[in-house]
C-alpha cells in the first residue's frame, strides 16, 4: 500500500494515538496512588515543620497522629464542626483549601472592600490544627493564603497557646520571583516572625509588615516585621493576607471564641 | 557493526555534542543546572525520552507518511515525556518540585525531535536507540559540568553536601550569587564551547 495515501495517513495517525494514549493513561493510573501519598506526606510535613515537630528519624504520619489534632471550623460562627457532621468533602483527610472556595454550596463571595487578600471567594469552613502536648493545646496552626505579585501564596501560621504570639510562619507554595519575593522562603526572614505579637492587649489586630527595618528600640517593634527589599508587592500581599485571615473575615471569630474558652479543644 | 554502534554511542558525547556543537537543548540546560541533583535527574529523564522515542520512531519509520511525520514524532515524544514526568513525581517527589515544568518541557527540547528527524527516521531501531542514549549522554555531560560549577561556586555545595563553607553560615567562602541564576549557564556554556573548539579545531564554523 502507498505510504502517503490518505487511508494510510489516517491509519497510522489513529494507531499511534491509541498506543500513546494507552501508554500515558497506564502510567498515570498506576502511579496515581504513589503520587497522592507523596502529596499528603508533603502536607503533613509542612504542618509538622511549622509546629517545630519535624524529626528525621521518626515517621511523619506517626508524629502527626500523636501530636496534631485537626479540626474543621465554620468561619462565620467560629464553631468547630463536630465529627458526626463530617462529609465527604468536609473532613480533615480530604479538606482541600484550594478547591473549596470554588464549591458553590460551601463558599461565599467576599465583598470587594473586605477582600484585602485578593482571593475573591472563601470557603465557609477552614481547617485548623491544634498542636497538643500532654492533652493540652500548645499551639494552633492556621492555614492562610492570598495574592502576592505573581501567584497565590499558601502558608501556615502557627500561634502559641496565648493566641497572639507567632510561633512560626512559612509559605509552602508560592510562585514569587526567586531572589526577591521568593525570599519569603529565606530562613532568616521566616525567623523574624517568631515571637511577634499579632494582637495587642485589647485584642486589636496589630501585626504589620513595614518597609525597611524595624526599629527595635521602639515599643511597638513586637508588632512589626521587616519588609523584603525589592519585593514591595509580595510583602504587601503577605501583610494583607495575614491581616485578612486573622481579622473578622477570617479566623477572627474562631480565635475570639477560643480565647473565651468556647471551643471544645 | 559493533564499531559502528560504538561510534554512534560515543560520537554525540564529544565530537558531535548536542549542546556544544549542535547548540540544541540550551533552554533546559540553563534552567535545571543550579544544582547537581536536579541536573542528574533531568539528564536521566532526557536519556530515557530520547532513546525510547528514537526507538519507537525507528520501529515504525517505514510506515510513517511524510506529511504527518512531525506530528507522529511529537506524539510519541510527548507520551514518553509524560511517562517520565509521572515516574519522577511518584518516586522523586522532592526533586520533581524543583524541576517543576522543566520535565514537561523536555517535549520542546530540540535534541529529541532533532534526533528523531535526523537519525531515527533513516536508521534501524538498534542504532537509533543507541544514538538516543549517546545524545542523551552528551546532554548529560554538559549538564553535569554546568551544575558542578554552579552548585560548587554558587552555593558551596555538591549534591547538597557542603564542600566550601559559605560566609553567611559561618564559613570563609563568599559564593557567587550570579552562578545560581540562569544567565550564568550561558557564560559557562560559552566557555565550554570555546574550550572544546580550541582543542578540536574542526568544530569551528566557517564564516
Amino acid at each position: 500500500m502507498e505510504i502517503n495515501s490518505t487511508k494510510n495517513i489516517i491509519k497510522v495517525a489513529i494507531g499511534v494515538c491509541v498506543v500513546c494514549a494507552v501508554l500515558v493513561s497506564t502510567a498515570s493510573v498506576v502511579l496515581k496512588p504513589v503520587q497522592k501519598k507523596n502529596k499528603k506526606l508533603e502536607k503533613l510535613k509542612n504542618i509538622l515543620y511549622v509546629a517545630d515537630l519535624l524529626d528525621k528519624d521518626k515517621n511523619i504520619e506517626k508524629i502527626f497522629k500523636e501530636k496534631i489534632q485537626p479540626a474543621i471550623i465554620e468561619l462565620k460562627t467560629g464553631k468547630e464542626l463536630s465529627k458526626k457532621n463530617y462529609t465527604k468533602i468536609l473532613n480533615p483527610d480530604c479538606f482541600d483549601i484550594k478547591k473549596l472556595p470554588y464549591n458553590p454550596k460551601l463558599s461565599v463571595k467576599i465583598a470587594r472592600k473586605k477582600d484585602i487578600a485578593g482571593i475573591k471567594r472563601k470557603s465557609k469552613y477552614m481547617i485548623v490544627y491544634f498542636v497538643k502536648q500532654e492533652g493540652k493545646i500548645k499551639k494552633i496552626i492556621l492555614p492562610v493564603y492570598g495574592l502576592g505579585l505573581w501567584s497565590t501564596m499558601y502558608g501556615l501560621l502557627a500561634l502559641d497557646d496565648d493566641l497572639k504570639t507567632v510561633s512560626a510562619f512559612t509559605f509552602y507554595e508560592h510562585g514569587e520571583t526567586p531572589g526577591l519575593g521568593g525570599e519569603v522562603d529565606n530562613p532568616r526572614w521566616r525567623k523574624l516572625w517568631k515571637g511577634k505579637i499579632v494582637f495587642d492587649k485589647n485584642w486589636e489586630l496589630k501585626i504589620e509588615i513595614i518597609k525597611g527595618k524595624v526599629d527595635v528600640t521602639k515599643n511597638d517593634a513586637k508588632y512589626k516585621i521587616d519588609g523584603l527589599s525589592g519585593a514591595t508587592i509580595t510583602t504587601r500581599g503577605i501583610n494583607d493576607l495575614v491581616r485578612f485571615w486573622l481579622g473578622e473575615s477570617g479566623y477572627g471569630t474562631f480565635l475570639k471564641k477560643l480565647r473565651e474558652g468556647g471551643v471544645a479543644g | 557493526m559493533l564499531v559502528k554502534l560504538k561510534k554512534t554511542l560515543l560520537d554525540p558525547i564529544f565530537n558531535n555534542n548536542p549542546i556544544t556543537l549542535q547548540v540544541l537543548g540550551i533552554c533546559s540546560a540553563l534552567a535545571v543546572t543550579s544544582k547537581l541533583e536536579t541536573a542528574i535527574v533531568m539528564s536521566i529523564a532526557v536519556i530515557f525520552v530520547v532513546s525510547f522515542s528514537n526507538l519507537s520512531v525507528s520501529l515504525i519509520r517505514n510506515y510513517i507518511p511524510t506529511s504527518i511525520r512531525i506530528i507522529i514524532e511529537m506524539t510519541i515524544i510527548a507520551s514518553f515525556v509524560i511517562v517520565a514526568d509521572q515516574i519522577i513525581r511518584a518516586f522523586l517527589f522532592e526533586i520533581s518540585k524543583q524541576l517543576s515544568v522543566y520535565v514537561g518541557l523536555i517535549i520542546t527540547n530540540c535534541i529529541i525531535l532533532g534526533r528523531a528527524e535526523a537519525f531515527a527516521l533513516k536508521n534501524p531501531p538498534l542504532q537509533s536507540f543507541i544514538d538516543g542514549i549517546g545524545n542523551g549522554l552528551g546532554y548529560t555531560l554538559i549538564l553535569i559540568v554546568l551544575a558542578f560549577f554552579r552548585e560548587l561556586f554558587g552555593a558551596g555545595k555538591l549534591l547538597g553536601f557542603t564542600i566550601l563553607p559559605i560566609n553567611t553560615e559561618g564559613g570563609w567562602f563568599v559564593p557567587n550569587g550570579l552562578l545560581l541564576l540562569p544567565p550564568s549557564a550561558f557564560f559557562l556554556i560559552g566557555f565550554i564551547i570555546w574550550i572544546i573548539r580550541t582543542i578540536k579545531k574542526d568544530q569551528v564554523e566557517e564564516d
